[in-house]
């Protein structure tokens, strides 16, 4: 089916070779800082892990909102969803491969990766997160793939399919709560060190995902001729709207934790992030933009005729999207690491190469979701007519 | 014709397969006991510093300000080829100074006594009991030897720096570009690192091996003491017997085997 990803008019090859461009550009730098090491990122020695690790717990979200297309389908057996569950399964292979490219932008020594695998250590969730952001990758990959193909041939998919997209389900959670694994288990570190930090991600994901997902149906349908449908895109909106509630729902029970209990190594970190700490705030701004998107997304989704109307459903999506990436993919991570253990304020703000390379893997991604989405959406073109009286698609 | 072709690939692919796995059921066969080989013996010196749990005790009463350590973390630094780099969000640390109210986080209080408030404190790796950094490692670079002493294989470290994350007293630092340029007197008796790795204070582990005290102990002119916290009749048990002590955010659960008299 690839090949139909070759046949394209000048925009969509005007596209390819735009991102192309990114991705070149990306990848210079990151020989730059092969050849330097991680010194030309702004990280330090109190603020860690920066830019190239929020973005894989973003991107994760990312992959696991994609589930929210394909639970209600095989779950709960809604139909309608069944016209678009390939795309957030493609998603979801989109956003692992950023996820795993961030990894490796984000290793000291990238070409000792396969220690994780030659000297597997079961007590470190680290090789846990490698077990699950590969296996979901290869199972979005072999059923996106067979489930394509089958509605192209207009049949139905092979059997042994079906027990791989049950378990794609449950993985789905799986691998945002072992990313969340990653943080709220560290000892010393009070801004993570919560039980409602997995539950967090996963709402954030479930609305942000989503949120993407409609934000690009709406894109195709505008520039081909498969439509993902009305329907679709209104119950995508309603998921997004009670994720999003909740995500904020969550955030707020923290606060009350954090605030109430007056505990300084956890209240700390939130007080940077809002208010700034001894006089260092560079994030203060972005967080409440996050919460004035985020809050304004929720006000605009929950009032019927506001999320029924496209153009500000559009609207909110793109704020909420925005909202939910600065809360998770800026302020989500350093703020862990400011204060550092001994309360000192080292603040972090990402280079110029840190975020060229970063924009390279974005671009990786989005080459990947542009091919993925032209051969889905040429399939569905293809069969077109045929669509309403195939039940199994 | 057709039969006596395929039962000869049949035998001929049998054969394969047997001289194929023949080194393979040499090694098991080996690795079984049934043949004794010499093993590959692993001698200990035999002037090596030993100690079941190895532990610290600082008399922070013997140091008045920065000065007093300096020379400490001077020999520190030196012994383990630590560079100076230009850019400070890049230091590498194994042994540092710091104020009270930063390294007791927990105990800080406004009212403290002026000698403590204004008095420099070493800052090391504790070498925990129940080490995060070494829980977190996803290839077990980071390790805890069996008589407490918290090591790094340079050598096997990805670079994850998910120590780094996990460690609660930010003892950890990270090689963001290859130190070896600035290194002002290189120790050839120390490796030095590359880039993309982590690395922190080793107890010493090389120089206890030679039967040679800690490069701190030995600079700090008696205030710094270590033994073997399992033998009551170790000096850093006596020390901690008459003396009172305190060690570094203890509600963590981590067991920090240094302890400060204050």
């Amino acid at each position: 089916m690839l090949e139909l990803a070759l046949k394209g008019d000048k925009k969509y090859w005007g596209w390819i070779i735009a991102l192309l461009a990114f991705i070149g550009v990306g990848f210079a730098v990151y020989l730059k800082q092969l050849d330097f090491g991680l010194g030309i990122t702004g990280m330090s020695r109190d603020v860690s892990w920066g830019f190239y690790i929020a973005q894989f717990t973003f991107l994760v979200g990312v992959a696991a909102g994609g589930v929210m297309v394909v639970l209600p389908k095989y779950l709960h057996d809604y139909k309608a969803f069944g016209k678009i569950t390939i795309l957030g399964e493609f998603l979801a292979i989109a956003a692992v491969t950023m996820c795993l490219l961030f990894i490796i932008a984000d290793l000291g020594q990238p070409m000792r990766a396969f220690n994780v695998i030659l000297y597997p250590t079961p007590g470190s969730v680290l090789f846990w997160d490698m077990i699950v952001l590969n296996g979901y990758l290869f199972l979005n990959i072999v059923i996106g793939w067979n489930v394509l193909e089958a509605e192209r041939n207009n049949i139905h998919y092979p059997k042994w399919v079906k027990p791989l997209i049950f378990t794609s389900i449950v993985w789905a959670p799986a691998i945002h709560t072992v990313t969340a694994f990653l943080y709220c288990g560290l000892p010393g570190r009070g801004f993570w060190l919560t039980a409602i930090l997995a539950p967090r991600f996963l709402a954030s994901a479930f609305a942000a995902g989503p949120a993407l997902l409609i934000l690009l149906c709406l894109i195709i349908r505008k520039v081909t001729k498969f439509d993902p449908g009305k329907e679709q895109i209104q119950s995508l909106a309603k998921i997004v709207t009670y994720a999003i509630i909740l995500n904020m729902f969550f955030f707020l029970c923290e606060v009350f934790v954090v605030f109430y209990s007056r505990i300084p190594s956890h209240m700390s970190h939130l007080q940077y992030l809002f208010f700034g700490l001894h006089g260092h705030g560079a994030l203060v701004p972005w967080m409440w933009t996050a919460m004035i998107f985020m809050g304004t997304s929720i006000v605009l989704l929950v009032i019927p005729a506001t999320r029924k109307h496209e153009g500000v459903l559009a609207f909110s999506c793109v704020i909420l999207f925005i909202g939910a990436w600065i809360d998770k993919g800026l302020g989500m991570i350093s703020g862990g690491f400011v204060p550092n253990p001994l309360h000192h304020v080292t603040e972090y703000v990402p280079t110029i190469p840190e975020i060229l390379i970063t924009l390279g893997i974005y671009a990786i991604g989005l080459l990947v979701l542009t091919i993925l989405f032209k051969v889905a959406v040429n399939v569905k073109e293809e069969v077109g007519g045929l669509k309403d009286s195939c039940e199994s698609c | 014709m057709e039969n006596s072709r395929r039962s000869f690939l049949k035998v001929a692919g049998i054969t394969a397969l047997g001289v194929g796995t023949k080194p393979v059921l040499n090694v098991f066969a080996s690795s079984g006991g049934h043949v004794e080989e010499p093993k590959p013996e692993v001698s200990k010196n035999e002037k090596a510093l030993t100690a079941k749990k190895w532990g610290m005790v600082i008399d922070t009463r013997k140091f008045h300000s920065a000065e007093d350590l300096e020379p400490i973390i001077d020999a520190c630094h030196k012994i383990h080829n630590i560079p100076e780099l230009p850019e400070p969000r890049h230091k590498i640390m194994w042994l540092w100074e710091d104020e009270y109210k930063h390294v007791f986080t927990h105990r800080e209080h406004e009212l403290v006594n002026d000698r403590i408030k204004h008095l420099p404190f070493l800052v090391l790796c504790n070498h925990c009991e129940k080490p995060a950094c070494v829980r977190a490692c996803p290839t077990k670079a980071t390790f805890k030897r069996d008589d407490g002493i918290v090591l790094m294989d340079f050598h096997r470290c990805i670079g994850c720096r998910f120590c780094m994350a996990a460690c609660p007293y930010g003892s950890r630092s990270f090689n963001f570009r290859d130190p070896r340029p600035f290194i002002k007197e290189e120790n050839k008796e120390f490796p030095t690192r590359m880039k993309g790795v982590v690395e922190k204070c080793n107890f010493c582990a090389e120089r206890l091996a030679v039967g040679k005290l800690p490069a701190c102990v030995e600079a700090s002119n008696g205030a710094i003491t270590v033994g073997d916290l399992d033998d009551p009749e170790s000096e850093v048990r006596e020390l901690l017997r008459t003396n009172y002590t305190i060690r570094r955010k203890p509600d963590l659960g981590a067991g920090p085997s240094v302890y400060y008299i204050v």
